[in-house]
């Protein structure tokens, strides 16, 4: 047995990661062929097209909110918190899978990620904007942000370092840097062959000046290589901090429901459910439009994918079923309504969804039949999406029977939350589809890392 | 392959970061100036209808502060005197006054005068004169030395960190509720204001608010 993969323990042959046997250089002509291209294929003006649109639509919406006040939203007492931080939570949530892929599984020297890194943490970095989008302009008077942060005014005032409103905004913050510095190191080595190959000045000019003046020397890949190494050590508490952050903005309410201990792990759990979710949902979508990558991103990958969303699903899945025990082994009257109301009141339709989508749904990954089929994959991608969407819904509508039933109430949203929720997707589809035409979708520079030829041991000069 | 950039495009990206490190402060210490209340507020003296001047009739005239703002120690706001007030004077005192035109045609339509207000905190921040002058805070803290104005301007930013200021340590402000009004009262020394203070306090039992709804109610 020649080629030898030494990390892993079994003395199974390896599968190729890579399939289609690729040389170096075909590497480089696949990948770089998507953004050196000057035809663009037809799916990805239309895709272009409409999220550009529904991108429109939300500047708009978001217009008329500053001209209007939050007023146009259907929050009101006794749900003062609506969609806005639904959609915030749902976004930062999906978020994590990236982080996760970048960071996690590359310490444990998970070579499958390299397929699939470099466009999960574009997502992460897109799906981060789209949540920062939501505190932003919940606050009504946006010209007042600023106010989010720890800055010396005339009102003499200091944030209030005991809110975990303010936890958040560091949370949200730090990841958002480590994420942007993490996905740009990845990028540089791959700027620069972009730059190797560009034809005009303009081109080189540009990519000249991103890839900081990257050469390949052996001294710069050894500095590059400690960098990222550091930057994914940074980024690994992350993955665990920033949902847990967000969950304590429930959790350190005193609302039945809402002030219990699991929140942070089970909202970590669910954030990597739903982020492999749409990791699996863009996979398939980039697949699709560029079929040359099939080969990068292989079934193999996609299976994993849902291996990881089974787990998570099944996760999420022990995570309710807790809530509701504890709820009834606190012997907290309060609490105990909160969940029975959740399962039965008006909003059981969403619980239900939830519990359809979130702890039903994955299930069928026990199958390999299943995992190994493109629409199924895709559907259920997308399910798991809405589960997890219809989640942190349920959450916020605990607020809607609150201590005093006469101000007991029913939520409804207006166009306005609608809206602005798909012009979030509109433009996190936007800013993706011009990453997938314009930039490497895929490391070019650890795919070589993990195609055989790159084995010193490769083809018969073992040491052995 | 043929260099893209020249030798010294290498200092570019430290010159980039030094810079925008040096424009960083330069924009928070434009903010800090040029935003704050002391800048924008401070000396805020619109123009009055009528030429009057404190510091005739408060200062060399002598009048109290309360002859026209009387009900400055009862109530919310220090009252704005009427023009029948300013008459009872003037029915004798220059009653040709090409100055005093406004004034006169006031009186005789029963029309008020339009004083433009000059001390305006936003609606939403409470504020009562009654309780300040109850306690021994001379019209001078919050207004300055309004008898040698000619015309009133802004002397205090009137943030709420102004506010706060004063609030959590009012002791310096603070004198014998008999010259609230008295522009020229200092304490005899600094010594028996403190003992002064030691003497008054807990009779006057002084507690500003510094939780917000004591302010933002
Ligand atoms: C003869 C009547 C009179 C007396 C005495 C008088 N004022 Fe005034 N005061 C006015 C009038 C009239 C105005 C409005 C016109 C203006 O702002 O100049 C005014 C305005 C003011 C204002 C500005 C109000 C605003 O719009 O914010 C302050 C402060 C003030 N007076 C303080 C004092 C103080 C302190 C004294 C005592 C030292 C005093 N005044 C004595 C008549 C008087
Ligand atoms: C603790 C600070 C403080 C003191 C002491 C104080 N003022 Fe004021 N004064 C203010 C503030 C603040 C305003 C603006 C109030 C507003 O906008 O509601 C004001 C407003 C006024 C006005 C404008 C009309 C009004 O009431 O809104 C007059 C006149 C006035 N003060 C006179 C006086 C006089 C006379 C004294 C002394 C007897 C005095 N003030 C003492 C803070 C003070
Ligand atoms: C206590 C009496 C008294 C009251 C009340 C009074 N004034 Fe006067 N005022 C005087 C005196 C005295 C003079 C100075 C006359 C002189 O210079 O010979 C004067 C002068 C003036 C002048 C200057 C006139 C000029 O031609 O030089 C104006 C303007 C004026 N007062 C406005 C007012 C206004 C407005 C009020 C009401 C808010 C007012 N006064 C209230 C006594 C008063
Ligand atoms: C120079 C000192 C000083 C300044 C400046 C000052 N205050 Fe005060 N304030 C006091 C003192 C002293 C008291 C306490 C009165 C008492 O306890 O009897 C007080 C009390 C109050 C109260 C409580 C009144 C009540 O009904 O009990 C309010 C409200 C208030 N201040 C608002 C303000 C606002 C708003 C400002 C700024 C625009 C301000 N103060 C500026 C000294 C000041
Ligand atoms: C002593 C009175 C006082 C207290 C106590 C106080 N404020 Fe204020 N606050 C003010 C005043 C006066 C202003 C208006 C300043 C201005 O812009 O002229 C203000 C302004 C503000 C503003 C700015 C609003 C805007 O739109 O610009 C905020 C926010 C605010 N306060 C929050 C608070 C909070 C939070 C607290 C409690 C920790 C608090 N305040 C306590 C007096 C007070």
């Amino acid at each position: 047995m020649k080629s030898f993969e030494n990390t892993l323990t079994a003395q199974e042959p390896i599968k190729p990661l890579i399939l289609g046997n690729p040389s170096f250089s075909s590497v480089t002509e696949t990948i770089s062929g998507i953004c050196e291209k000057k035809e663009t294929p037809i799916w990805w003006w239309i895709a272009l097209g409409i999220s550009g649109l529904l991108s429109l639509n939300l500047a708009a919406m978001i217009g008329y909110l500053v001209w209007e006040g939050t007023g146009i939203w259907g929050l009101n007492i006794p749900v003062s918190w609506g969609w806005a931080i639904v959609n915030f939570v749902f976004w930062v949530g999906i978020g994590h899978a990236g982080t996760l892929i970048s960071a996690i599984l590359f310490l444990m020297r998970q070579k499958w990620r390299t397929s699939i890194n470099r466009f999960a943490e574009a997502m992460t970095i897109f799906a981060v904007l789209c949540a920062a989008i939501f505190p932003g302009i919940h606050v009504g008077r946006m010209w007042v942000m600023h106010w989010m942060f720890p800055l010396p005014n005339q009102m003499g005032l200091w944030v209030n370092f005991r809110s975990p409103l303010l936890w958040d905004v560091f949370a949200v913050g730090t990841y958002f840097t480590c994420s942007a510095l993490f996905w740009y190191t990845g990028l540089i080595p791959d700027l620069a062959t972009f730059r190797d190959r560009a034809k005009n000045r303009i081109k080189k000019t540009i990519f000249g000046v991103l890839s900081l003046g990257w050469r390949g020397g052996n001294k710069q890949w050894k500095h590059y290589e400690l960098a990222y190494l550091l930057l994914a050590g940074i980024s690994t508490p992350l993955v665990l901090s920033v949902h847990s952050v967000v969950s304590t903005d429930f959790a350190v309410s005193i609302i039945p429901g809402w002030h219990t201990t699991i929140f942070p792990p089970y909202f970590v759990a669910g954030a990597i459910f739903s982020g492999f979710a749409m990791v699996l949902t863009l996979s398939i979508i980039a697949r699709a439009i560029f079929p040359q990558i099939k080969n990068f991103i292989t079934m193999d990958h996609l299976g994993k994918i849902a291996k990881v969303i089974l787990l998570t699903g099944t996760m999420v899945g022990y995570a309710y079923s807790m809530e509701f025990f504890i709820a009834w082994y606190s012997g907290n009257d309060y609490e105990r309504f909160a969940f029975i109301n959740r399962a039965l009141g008006p909003f059981a339709w969403a619980y239900w969804i939830m519990i359809t989508c979130n702890v039903l749904t994955p299930q069928i990954f026990w199958f390999k039949k299943l995992r190994s089929s493109i629409p199924v994959l895709f559907i259920a991608s997308i399910i798991v999406n809405i589960g997890m969407w219809f989640e942190r819904f349920v959450i916020v509508m605990t607020l809607h029977r609150d201590f005093l039933p006469s101000s007991w109430d029913y939520y409804t949203p207006t166009m306005f939350d609608i809206g602005i929720f798909v012009g979030s997707f509109g433009f996190f589809f936007f800013m993706f589809l011009l990453f997938l035409r314009f930039l490497p979708m895929i490391s070019m520079t650890e795919i070589k890392g993990v195609l055989p030829q790159a084995d010193p041991h490769h083809g018969g000069n073992s040491h052995e | 392959m043929a260099q893209i950039f020249p030798k010294w495009f290498n200092k570019v990206p430290l010159l980039i970061i030094g810079g925008a490190g040096f424009a960083g402060v330069c924009l928070i210490a434009a903010i800090w100036y040029f935003g704050s209340q002391e800048y924008t507020e401070v000396g805020f003296q619109p123009i009055q209808p009528i030429p009057y001047s404190h510091k005739l009739h408060a200062g060399e005239l002598g009048m109290d502060c309360r002859y026209c703002h009387s009900q400055v120690e009862y109530s919310r706001h220090a009252q704005i005197p009427p023009t029948k007030t300013c008459m009872n004077c003037h029915v004798m005192i220059k009653p040709e006054s090409d100055k005093l035109a406004l004034l006169r045609d006031s009186w005789e339509k029963e029309e008020p005068i339009h004083w433009v207000r000059v001390h305006n905190l936003p609606d939403y921040a409470f504020f009562d004169h009654s309780p300040h002058l109850r306690a021994g805070v001379g019209c001078i803290s919050c207004h300055g030395d309004v008898a040698q104005m000619e015309e009133v301007s802004q002397v205090k930013s009137l943030s709420m960190g102004w506010c706060l200021d004063c609030h959590r340590d009012p002791d310096p402000h603070l004198r014998p509720v008999s010259e609230i009004t008295n522009m020229n009262w200092r304490p005899e020394s600094p010594l028996a204001q403190i003992k002064w203070l030691n003497a008054h306090k807990d009779s006057l039992k002084i507690n500003p608010p510094e939780n917000c709804s004591g302010c933002h109610r």
